[in-house]
């Protein structure tokens, strides 16, 4: 397969210093690493508070606590963020980042934040804390994670979710995340992609273009081990 | 029941049910009739601190240690919640199980509001605060918040806040306390203070100090310095502890400090601090199955840092436990926060309930692994060989180890 040998792959993780409370520094790790295992040269920036937001082909957006969550809102809607993602970049969104690229979200309280409005969904204050693994099934495959959130999240008509849940509660007990387009978002915080390689290729080939070869790590045998541990029986 | 009676009779049943557990081996006897006590009375714990001087530690990492330091420095007999068992049925065990009029309480990050009301402490002592099973503790920020609640002068609270001034979010949370003694003593793990603790916008570390926009900035009034040499209060303290860690004689400042809060001289305190050895089971070196493990006790990715920071930079392998029971955190997401990294060149042994977990981890982060199913497989070593574990994991190789 004819492959750009010179392309470089850039990785940002965006604000991680707001937004990277439960490990969600490791999807972007995962990532790289799965890239430059297949040859590709793939560059990783975090992008920390008062950082200009770099051209990337992928941001990733984490988890964080309510105040930094609306920091990190109102920082990326005056940053060139938005256009970036209107150019063509890839953006795959956890938790907070999730919410963050909606109309709107409920933090502290029950005020309403206003989001980048990137994606027709909006995201108010739940009952309850959802704290517990999160199982869901996309497609044939079968996304394991944990998730630790208060957010109750609709989506707008035509905006599809990320998965179906079988375990835990994602957006609203039913559905988790969504797609469209370019942008991935789910509940499942973390290092999500390192749970589930298949995910992150998935995303890597998104963005290359092409198809990757098959590769085998201890990261598989992690994933059959949470599968076992969660799916219904 | 009139109150003293009800408070003798839960006395008497904490007495019995920790007797109980303990001969039937049930259990350390430390917790169950502590919870059957407060069931009886639920003023209990208060009823047992008054009359004593107090201090009481919290904090992300270090309680234990820092615990063990303030019971030892402060010479004589001093009641104290040696097991770890450091919620209120924790304490009250201890309370009821020696009368000294000094104690020295261990508490959980999250009790220490209802705690500090309770017990009314002459000293609290603010280690640190960052993310550390956050499935049960949720958000790091409002433990900071709940904290200065607690201690702030309108909730009534007369002690003095024995605080890390390097830690933002141990500052914010001593700030509304009436008396304060700020200590400045080396503090490696920021990640969770990037972001201002009062207005969220980023906080500014220069070398020796921090401030964000708003005004908020590490205090200034330092009564305690940990540099080049330990100083309290314009005294030079002989800190040559036996125990390894930079992150201990931290510790040990903070307690010689509450002790020179309780009328303990530094100089006295310091010597008796210095000749900790062994704090339950950590920083010894153990045996097992033929191998001699040096177990060490990491339960988050700040105290991680901390001990990896200490590996020796060889070649030697090294074991790592993880597990994601309750007292663990059920989630090991924070894996991906401890700069694992810093293995390289060595080889890790992984194990404990998450092995895979951290082998994933450790191999995107480029260090050699070995996932161990079976640990009786394990090659014998000449060495002794650092076994980095957290809570539980801990606790099982503490238990299936013998002292050397």
């Amino acid at each position: 397969m004819a492959r750009e040998v010179n392309t470089v792959l850039t990785i940002a993780t965006l604000l991680p210093d707001l937004l990277g409370t439960y490990g969600d520094g490791g999807n972007g790790l995962v990532l790289a690493q799965r890239a430059r295992q297949r040859g590709v040269h793939a560059l990783l920036v975090p992008v920390e508070l008062g950082q200009e937001i770099p051209e990337a082909s992928i941001y990733l957006l984490g988890g964080g606590e309510d105040g930094p969550q609306r920091l990190a809102c109102d920082l990326l809607s005056k940053s060139s963020f938005k256009q970036r993602v209107d150019n063509g970049a890839t953006v795959v969104a956890v938790c907070a980042g999730l919410q963050i690229l909606g109309h709107s979200f409920s933090v502290e309280g029950n005020d309403r934040y206003q989001g980048l409005g990137l994606v027709d969904v909006e995201t108010t204050r739940g009952t309850s804390r959802s704290v517990g693994e999160l199982c869901a099934r996309v497609g044939d495959r079968t996304l394991v994670g944990f998730e630790n959130h208060g957010g109750h999240t609709t989506l707008g008509p035509g905006i599809s979710p990320f998965g179906q849940v079988l375990r835990g509660r994602g957006n609203d007990g039913a559905v988790d995340g969504y797609r469209t387009g370019r942008i991935w978002a789910t509940y499942a915080h973390g290092p999500v992609l390192a749970l589930n390689p298949w995910l992150a290729d998935l995303v890597l080939e998104s963005v290359l273009g092409y198809e990757l070869e098959p590769m085998q790590s201890v990261a598989d045998q992690l994933y059959a081990e949470r599968c076992a541990a969660l799916s219904p029986r | 029941m009139d109150p003293s009676a009800r408070n003798r009779l839960a006395i008497l049943a904490v007495r019995t049910v920790n007797w109980g557990s303990r001969v039937t081996r049930r259990g350390s006897g430390t917790v169950a009739g502590g919870r059957i006590g407060l069931q009886l009375s639920p003023k209990l714990l208060s009823a047992l601190a008054r009359g004593r001087t107090t201090i009481v530690v919290s904090g992300t990492n270090g309680k234990t240690t820092t615990t063990a330091m303030v019971a030892a420095g402060w010479g004589g007999d001093v009641t104290t919640n040696a097991t770890g068992a450091n919620m209120p049925a924790g304490h009250v065990a201890a309370l009821v199980e020696s009368s000294y009029a000094n104690a020295a309480l261990e508490v959980d990050e999250a009790w220490l509001p209802e705690v500090v009301r309770e017990v009314g402490p002459a000293v609290v002592v603010l280690l640190n605060l960052s993310r550390d099973q956050l499935d049960r503790a949720n958000e790091v920020r409002q433990m900071a918040e709940r904290w200065r609640r607690c201690l702030s002068t309108e909730s009534g609270f007369r002690g003095t806040v024995v605080a890390n001034a390097n830690d933002p979010l141990v500052v914010y949370a001593a700030m509304g306390a009436t008396n304060v003694r700020w200590c400045d003593i080396p503090t490696r793990w920021m990640a969770d203070a990037k972001s201002c603790p009062r207005c969220t916008l980023a906080v500014h570390y220069q070398v020796s100090t921090w401030s964000c926009t708003c005004g908020f900035a590490k205090p200034t009034t330092l009564s305690t310095t940990l540099h080049d040499g330990l100083t309290v209060d314009g005294v030079d303290v002989p800190l040559e502890l036996s125990i390894p860690g930079a992150f201990n004689e931290a510790n040990a400042a903070l307690a010689i400090t509450a002790l020179d809060e309780v009328g303990v001289s530094p100089l006295d305190a310091v010597q008796r601090i210095n000749a900790v050895r062994a704090v339950a089971g950590r920083f010894t070196l153990r045996q097992w199955n033929g191998h001699t493990l040096h177990l060490l006790l990491a339960k988050n990715p700040s105290g991680f840092d901390a001990l990896l920071s200490t590996v020796e930079d060889d070649d030697a392998d090294v074991w790592v436990a993880i597990n994601a029971r309750i007292a663990d955190g059920r989630d090991p997401s924070w894996l991906y926060d401890v700069p694992f990294e810093k293995l390289r060149g060595h080889r890790v042994w992984c194990l404990g309930d998450r092995r895979l977990d951290l082998a994933t981890r450790l191999d995107y982060g480029g260090v050699a692994f070995e996932v161990v199913n079976d640990v009786d497989r394990i090659p014998a070593s000449p060495e002794p060989v650092a076994l980095l574990a957290n809570y539980t994991a801990f606790s099982e190789w503490l238990a299936r180890s013998t002292p050397c």
